[in-house]
C-alpha cells in the first residue's frame, strides 16, 4: 500500500475560495454571485479585491441562478456560491431551463454538501444532490477530495465551456493531493495499484478510502484505490479496467445510495462488465445533527465501513 | 423609421402567422401571442438595436430581448423571421419533429435571435438583469427588454428579480407585462387577485409607465420610447402594457379560453379573413 501523508488538514471550500482569487486575478471574465453566504463560502477575499465583478444576490438563490445565465450572454464566466442545498434542490427548475437546456457557462459551486455540515442537521445536509445534478443532459459533476484537488479543480472548470456543479464541503480533512497536481475533468485519479478489490471513492470518502486500504494490507488484502473526483462524465476506463483486474468493486460517497456514485458505477458495470459491487453511502435516510464525525460513523460513512464491504464483496467474487 | 402604417402591415402578416403556425400543428398558443403583436412588432421593426443579419448570442452593442412567457413563441418566431433571423418559410415547421421552432423558445436547437429558453415561467427577469449586469461590466450602453405575462407575476423569483434591480440600480432594463387579465383557468382576478400591479412595482422601487393601449402601434412605439428616456436613471424601468388577448380575430378576443388552444379550419379562415395578407405567406 503506497503511503499517503499530510502536513495538515483544510477544508474543501477553502480550496474553493483559493481558486476563485487565483481566476479573480487571471482571468478577467470570471465573476462571482453569492446568496448571502460569503464568508461560508470564502468568497470573501474575491469579492474584496474584485468588487465590480462580485454580485452580492442576498438570499434569493433563483434569481441567482437565473441572474448567473444572464451574464453568460456578454460573455462573463460566473461562479454562484451557496450551500449545496440551496444550489441544487432549491433551484432544480431553474438550472434545468435557465443554465443547462440553455447551455450556458455557469459553474454552480456548492459548499456544506452532506453529512459534514453537522450540526445545522437534515434540512441543510443533502444527500442527493450527485444524483440531481448528473440527471441533467450536458452538466459535468465534480467531487473533488481535498484542499488542493478543489482549487485546481476550481481553476480548471473556468477553461472548460459549459455548465457544472462542484461540490465540496465544511469540514477540515487531510490535505494529500499535491499542490501541483493537474486537474482534468473526468479523469480518474489513480491512488493505489492493486490486485484483490477496487474501491472508488469521492469527495471526503477519499482519504477514508486510503485509511481503509492501510486497513486491508494489513490483513493481508490488495485493495486498489481510485478516486473519481468526476461523477460526470465517469471515467468509463479507469473503472472498467480496474474492475477488469480485481473482480469485485466498493463505491464509497458521502450522498445516497440512489443517483451517487455508486449508482453511476453499477450502471456502467452492469452494462459492460457485471461485476459484484457492495456501496458505501448513506441508504435512503436523511441525516440530523451532531457532530461530523460521530454522524459519518452513525451513517456509516467511516473507513470501517469501507472495510467491511471489501471483506464482504470478496465472498461475492 | 418605419411609418405607423407599414407597421401595420407587419402586424397584420404577424397574425396571419400566428394562427397558420398554430392551426397547422394543432396546438401552440394564440390568445396571449395576438396580444402582444404591437409590442413584438414595434420592438424589432422601430425600438430595438439589433442584427438580425449576423446574430451573436453576446449581442455585445445590440440590444437584447428575452421573452419569459415563452408559450407566445408563435408571435416570437414571426418577428425574428420577418426581422431576418430566419427565414420566413421556417415557421411552417413550427413544433414539428427535428425543428429549431421548439413549442417553447430554446437556443438548444440554435434559432438565431434566441438568447435563452423559456417556459417554465418566472425566469426571464433574473435573466434580464444577468444580461444587463453584464453590459455593464462591458461598457456597453445597449438596453435589455424583457416580456411577461401577468399571470407569470404569480411566480415568486419574479419579486426576487424586481427586488434586485431595483435595490443595485440596474437601469439598463425595460421589462413588460402584458396585462391581457387572463390565464389559463380563468381571468387573473379570478384565480388569484394581484391587485395593484403598480404600486407594487412601485413600492419594489420601479420607475413605472402605463401604456393603457397595447394593441395600438404609435402608443406602443411612443410609451417604449419614452421608457428609454427613464433608463440611465437608477431605476429600472416597467411598462405595465394593457393588451387585448386574441387580438384582431374577433371570436378569440377578451377569452382565457383561447390561451393554448388551435383553430379549426373553419375557424382559421374566419381568423385569415380578418387579416388580409399583407407581406405573403410562408
Amino acid at each position: 500500500m503506497k503511503k499517503y501523508t499530510f502536513t495538515e488538514k483544510k477544508d474543501t471550500r477553502s480550496g474553493f475560495g483559493a481558486g476563485l482569487s487565483e481566476l479573480g486575478k487571471s482571468n478577467p471574465n470570471v465573476v462571482a454571485l453569492c446568496a448571502d453566504l460569503t464568508g461560508s463560502l470564502k468568497m470573501d477575499a474575491f469579492a474584496k479585491d474584485h468588487p465590480e465583478r462580485f454580485f452580492q444576490i442576498g438570499i434569493a438563490e433563483a434569481n441567482m441562478i437565473g441572474i448567473a445565465a444572464g451574464l453568460t450572454i456578454g460573455g462573463k464566466i460566473p461562479f454562484t456560491g451557496t450551500f449545496a442545498n440551496f444550489s441544487t434542490g432549491r433551484v432544480y427548475d431553474q438550472i434545468r431551463q435557465s443554465v443547462a437546456y440553455s447551455g450556458k457557462n455557469v459553474k454552480i459551486c456548492a459548499s456544506h454538501a452532506g453529512l459534514t455540515l453537522g450540526e445545522d442537521g437534515a434540512t441543510h445536509q443533502i444527500l442527493e444532490d450527485l444524483g440531481l445534478m448528473k440527471m441533467l443532459p450536458g452538466m459535468v459533476v465534480i467531487n473533488p477530495c481535498d484542499f488542493n484537488q478543489t482549487k485546481a479543480a476550481t481553476i480548471a472548470i473556468a477553461a472548460y465551456e459549459g455548465p457544472v456543479y462542484l461540490r465540496f464541503g465544511r469540514p477540515t480533512v487531510p490535505n494529500f493531493t499535491p499542490a501541483d497536481q493537474k486537474f482534468e475533468i473526468g479523469k480518474a485519479v489513480m491512488l493505489n495499484e492493486g490486485t484483490d478489490v477496487t474501491i472508488f471513492a469521492t469527495g471526503h470518502l477519499v482519504w477514508k478510502a486510503i485509511e481503509a486500504g492501510e486497513q486491508l494490507a494489513a490483513q493481508g488484502i490488495s485493495a486498489e484505490i481510485i478516486n473519481i473526483h468526476t461523477i460526470k462524465p465517469l471515467d468509463n476506463s479507469a473503472v472498467i479496467n480496474s474492475a477488469k483486474k480485481t473482480r469485485c468493486v466498493v463505491t464509497a460517497e458521502e450522498h445516497q445510495m440512489n443517483g451517487g456514485l455508486g449508482d453511476s458505477i453499477a450502471q456502467l458495470l452492469a452494462r459492460e462488465l457485471p461485476t459484484p459491487i457492495e456501496m458505501v453511502a448513506v441508504n435512503d435516510s436523511f441525516g440530523e445533527s451532531g457532530t461530523p464525525d460521530q454522524l459519518m460513523t452513525k451513517y456509516g460513512l467511516d473507513a470501517v465501513n469501507i472495510v467491511e464491504a471489501v471483506n464482504k464483496v470478496l465472498k461475492r467474487k | 423609421m418605419a411609418s405607423t402604417a407599414e407597421l401595420e402591415k407587419i402586424v397584420t402578416q404577424v397574425r396571419r402567422d400566428i394562427v397558420r403556425q398554430v392551426h397547422a400543428v394543432n396546438s401552440g398558443h394564440p390568445g396571449g401571442s395576438l396580444g402582444c403583436v404591437e409590442y413584438f412588432v414595434s420592438l424589432y421593426f422601430e425600438i430595438m438595436k439589433h442584427n438580425s443579419a449576423k446574430f451573436s448570442m453576446d449581442g455585445i452593442n445590440e440590444d437584447l430581448f428575452f421573452l419569459s412567457n415563452g408559450h407566445i413563441s408563435p408571435v416570437f418566431y414571426s418577428v425574428l423571421a420577418h426581422s431576418g433571423y430566419f427565414p420566413v418559410k421556417e415557421l411552417s415547421t413550427f413544433r414539428k419533429l427535428n425543428t429549431r421552432l421548439q413549442g417553447h423558445p430554446t437556443t438548444h436547437e440554435h434559432l438565431p435571435g434566441v438568447r435563452i429558453a423559456s417556459g417554465s415561467l418566472g425566469q426571464g427577469m433574473s435573466v434580464a438583469i444577468g444580461a444587463a449586469l453584464a453590459k455593464k461590466l462591458n461598457k456597453d450602453n445597449s438596453i435589455v427588454y424583457t416580456l411577461h405575462g401577468d399571470g407569470e407575476l404569480q411566480e415568486g423569483q419574479i419579486w426576487e428579480a424586481a427586488m434586485y434591480a431595483s435595490g443595485k440600480k440596474v437601469d439598463n432594463l425595460i421589462c413588460t407585462v402584458d396585462m391581457n387579465g387572463q390565464q389559463i383557468d380563468g381571468s387573473t382576478d379570478q384565480v388569484l387577485p394581484m391587485g395593484s400591479l403598480r404600486a407594487k412595482f412601485e413600492a419594489f422601487g420601479w420607475d413605472v409607465l402605463d401604456l393603457e393601449k397595447g394593441n395600438d402601434i404609435a402608443s406602443v412605439v411612443a410609451t417604449i420610447k419614452k421608457a428609454k428616456e427613464h433608463t440611465g436613471k437608477g431605476k429600472p424601468v416597467m411598462i405595465l402594457m394593457k393588451t387585448e388577448m386574441g387580438n384582431g380575430v374577433d371570436f378569440m378576443m377578451g377569452s382565457h379560453k383561447w390561451h393554448g388552444v388551435a383553430p379549426n379550419d373553419e375557424q382559421l379562415a374566419q381568423a385569415l379573413n380578418q387579416n388580409a395578407e399583407t407581406l405573403g405567406d410562408y
